[in-house]
């Protein structure tokens, strides 16, 4: 950008040649100047002007009661009273009766105010003049000289052993800051990759808390389920259902398209991690009909009969299935974890 | 040292103050650039006075609310007066979260004050951004200032993101499930980020006691000292103002500071805390309870950020689901993408008013606020980047489209993907026809005057309308504004017919500023001489 020489002849006219104190003759577009002020009613009428100061003082007096009538609820109204105020509906009466005293009582301090500035004080126009943000160049002469000036002094340029080592320390002692900040996480290794799930764990209904059996799995249900020992109150309990929850539905063997989801599946009954491939929200609304899943979040949709591929939707890979069976006991059981990640796709991913 | 005849005439304890605080302070020196400092009015020039005040808000109930709120996710079971939760489990930020709102006398309403004062404050500083970029207010000198409120901005769409996640709730915990997905997308070090971010894996037992200090010290903390700088560099500049009778682009005209503006902005205050309070009181907002807490494995329908954030989910909702896999990594395009194109977007815009000024070449101060259709090109700009952030809010809100208007949410995908590049483009040329037809009207008016309505028959049958000729003042407003000629390239030759070099950015930049004021591209304001040609043609209409 060195070539920006700009000619003069492009740039508009001088801006202010034509405004202001010199009106140019002839000149119909010339600056008339500010326009003469017109009073306002309350600048002739003393009775109007009284008029306004009795409203201001009105408003103020209005916001000193609305402030009473706060401190009044506060007192007043238990903080569990819910009423019905038209047409706001059933309301707390604390927080309804709060709210518009505290605004009333910030509000008419407001209009007050602008009432008063509006009407009373002084609405002459005046003129500032403004002066260039740019220093003249005597002053930027002397800061100039000041700081080569200190410069020299400093030694900074002549003395480069210390200008460069000061400039190693600086730029290294950030360093440590940046350490210190290595124990806010563990390493990612491959704690992205498994899940509770494992071979032989049995297959709990979220819902109930019991293992499910085939039979619990009706057509067109969808069921969630969790794996087996994990409890809600279990310190990790978040930490390890946003990779293990299960979600679980049967589809007639001969309507599922993808041979492998049918050799995974038992009787019909497949299971899909719920944790979307997008960015990770729990899937929840299931079609019936056409075993559509779709994430409420971003409305990324998944067949299930056809081995969770993506049909519509930002998510960029199918939802990963785990393997079930059903053991001695006839309840249902994982044949193994997952055998990709669940969730949203990361770089080590693969 | 002052002398000792009058101290049987004390002054009065106001002035013996200020006395004592100006041998400390300075007061005097300060007050006497500033105490009847003018400012000039305008509707428009109110909005930034809006983001103070809601900013301000937001600190004063944020402070209440830390002397209830607990940031942290030990699991408790909630015992409090809520019937249809008890028993449940739930974090104790959410616990606190429900105390606050059922229990605290005034907790609920200060919460709801709070939030409603953010997105009051993200819808201000947006609609205060768009009125200094459409009147060119962020010519120089304002550039930097420019910065400071973008900044402003962008920083507070992550304080309200930190904030409204705090209460760790069922459609919070959604979008910070959401935030950490779009994190593992990032190449190579996503994973990284996400488990130091989050002390782990998801959610973890800490994300809330970290967003909290980045909520109520880290990120307002920097907003607050970039509000000061924002504020302090407005008095330095002195504000803008609009072009007529009397102003003109080396003064400012308005009223003083001290009574008139401090009692109107003073006053502007309380009217905008109190009309936020009685929204509070009338309208729920973030009613936690009604979600519940958050569960890994829950969710709602009908899950929507807060507005300011629905341009991300937009982007993340459209995007189409790109995955590269090579060589054992994953390229997450389809989240990725819209991780870049975020910040991308709203970058265009802050480093806007440089691309200007290298388009103009212009490096003179500016003080005159233009009126919008005077910088067509700016404006139709300005009006397609808003295209394009509105496309991408409907597109974060396909799924409250699709059932309030009884769409298809496929179909809604498809317009989203589609006219957030068509729109753009279309809402450019639009824009710059009507400001050009606004052009063409105003001097239209200032050379035939103001269409009065009256229909007058001539002796010989003709009908012609009257027109009223313009005041001085209102020919003025119309004609004071300045335009550029088109920028053109020296000739290929110089004078001593040595072939001139030209560089590439040069010629680009002649382009564009063709572009902007070229043929076609700007209506010429009329001339003296048009103007006195038809004036004195009689019987010419």
């Amino acid at each position: 950008m060195s070539s920006q020489e700009i000619s003069e002849e492009n740039l508009p006219a001088g801006q202010d040649t034509a405004h202001g104190a010199v009106k140019v003759a002839d000149d119909p577009f010339a600056d008339p100047g500010l326009p003469p002020h017109k009073p306002r009613i309350q600048d002739i009428d003393e009775r109007a002007a009284r008029r306004s100061e009795r409203a201001v003082a009105f408003m103020f007096t209005l916001s000193m009661l609305a402030t009473v009538g706060f401190i009044a609820s506060y007192v007043i109204f238990p903080v569990d009273k819910i009423v019905y105020i038209w047409p706001f509906g059933r309301v707390s009466a604390l927080n309804f009766a709060l709210g518009l005293t505290l605004g009333a009582a910030l509000f008419f301090i407001g209009a007050g105010a602008v009432h008063w500035a509006r009407t009373l004080m002084s609405d002459v126009e005046v003129a500032d003049e403004r002066h260039p943000i740019e220093a003249s160049p005597e002053v930027k002469a002397k800061v100039m000289a000041d700081f080569a000036a200190g410069a020299a002094e400093s030694g900074m340029g002549r003395r480069k052993l210390i200008r460069n080592t000061m400039f190693g320390a600086l730029s290294l002692v950030p360093l440590s800051g940046i350490v210190l900040l290595r124990d806010m996480g563990p390493l990612p290794e491959k704690k992205l990759r498994t899940t509770l799930w494992a071979k032989g764990k049995q297959l709990i209904n979220m819902n109930t808390h019991e293992p499910l059996r085939p039979e619990d799995v009706a057509v067109g249900s969808l069921t969630f389920a969790m794996p087996e020992g994990l409890s809600e109150h279990d310190h990790h309990f978040q930490t390890e259902i946003a990779k293990a929850a299960l979600m679980i539905v049967r589809i007639q063997p001969e309507d599922i398209k993808d041979k492998r989801e049918l050799e995974w599946s038992h009787d019909g009954i497949v299971a899909f991690s719920k944790i979307c491939t997008h960015v990770g929200c729990p899937i929840s609304l299931y079609e019936q009909q056409t075993h559509h899943v779709l994430c409420p979040c971003h409305q990324s949709t998944f067949d299930l009969s056809d081995g969770a591929r993506v049909i519509f939707g930002p998510a960029g890979h199918a939802l990963p299935q785990l393997r079930i069976g059903v053991n001695e006991k006839g309840f249902l059981e994982a044949l193994g974890d997952f055998d990709e990640p669940v969730g949203p796709a990361f770089w080590e991913r693969g | 040292m002052s002398t000792v005849t009058d101290t049987k005439k004390k002054a009065p304890a106001g002035e013996r103050v200020a006395d004592w605080a100006d041998g400390r302070l300075g007061i005097y020196t300060l007050a006497k650039a500033n105490m009847r400092k003018i400012f000039p009015d305008h509707w428009s020039f109110m909005l930034g006075e809006i983001c103070l005040y809601s900013f301000i808000i937001i600190i004063l109930t944020g402070v209440y609310l830390t002397l209830f709120f607990h940031p942290s996710m030990n699991e408790v079971e909630y015992a409090g007066p809520y019937v249809p939760l008890q028993g449940q489990l739930m974090s104790e930020a959410f616990n606190s979260t429900m105390h606050i709102s059922f229990e605290v006398r005034g907790g609920l309403l200060i919460r709801q004050i709070h939030h409603w004062a953010a997105l009051i404050f993200l819808a201000g500083m947006f609609v205060h951004m768009m009125r200094v970029f459409f009147t060119g207010a962020f010519r120089k000198p304002r550039e930097i200032n420019w910065l400071f409120g973008f900044l402003l901005f962008f920083l507070g769409m992550f304080t309200g993101f930190t904030g409204y996640s705090l209460p760790d709730d069922l459609l919070s915990g959604t979008g910070v499930r959401f935030m950490q997905g779009a994190i593992l997308s990032v190449p190579v070090v996503g994973t990284y980020l996400s488990m130091f971010l989050f002390g782990g894996e998801f959610p973890g037992g800490d994300f809330v006691a970290r967003f909290y200090s980045a909520h109520v010290l880290l990120l307002p903390g920097i907003m607050l000292g970039l509000m000061v700088a924002h504020l302090i560099l407005v008095f330095v500049h002195k504000h803008t103002h609009f072009e007529g009778p009397g102003r003109t682009n080396k003064n400012v005209v308005g009223m003083p500071l001290l009574p008139v503006y401090m009692a109107k902005a003073g006053g502007f205050f309380f009217l905008v805390f109190g009309v936020i309070a009685i929204i509070a009181a009338i309208a729920s907002i973030n009613p936690i309870w009604a979600l519940g807490p958050y569960r890994p494995d829950q969710v709602s329908t009908g899950a929507q950020p807060d507005w300011y954030m629905g341009f991300a989910e937009g982007l993340i909702r459209v995007m189409p689901g790109w995955e590269i896999n090579l060589w054992g990594h994953t390229l997450v395009l389809g989240v990725f993408i819209p991780l870049v194109i975020f910040p991308a977007v709203l970058g265009a815009i802050a480093v806007y008013p440089f691309i200007e000024s290298w388009i103009t070449g212009d490096k003179r101060e500016h003080h005159i606020a233009q009126r919008p259709r005077n910088a067509p090109t700016r404006t139709a700009f300005g009006v397609a980047w808003i295209t394009a952030y509105m496309i991408m809010l409907v597109g974060g809100g396909n799924d409250l489209w699709a059932t309030h208007f009884h769409l298809s949410i496929n179909s809604i995908t498809w317009f989203v993907r589609i006219f957030f590049f068509a729109g753009p483009v279309i809402a450019f040329i639009v824009t710059k026809r009507i400001c050009l037809g606004l052009q063409r009207r105003d001097k239209d008016k200032v050379l035939h005057g103001r269409e009065s309505g009256i229909i007058k028959r001539l002796p010989h049958g003709e009908f012609v309308e009257v027109h009223e000729p313009l005041s001085q003042g209102e020919l003025h407003r119309l004609t004071a504004h300045e335009q550029y000629a088109p920028a053109e390239l020296p000739p290929a030759v110089d004078e001593n017919g040595v072939e001139r070099k030209i560089g590439r950015m040069e010629k680009l930049r002649v382009k564009l500023n063709k572009g902007y004021y070229g043929e076609d591209n700007q209506i010429a304001k009329p001339t003296v001489e048009e103007y006195k040609e038809i004036q004195s043609g009689h019987g010419h209409h």
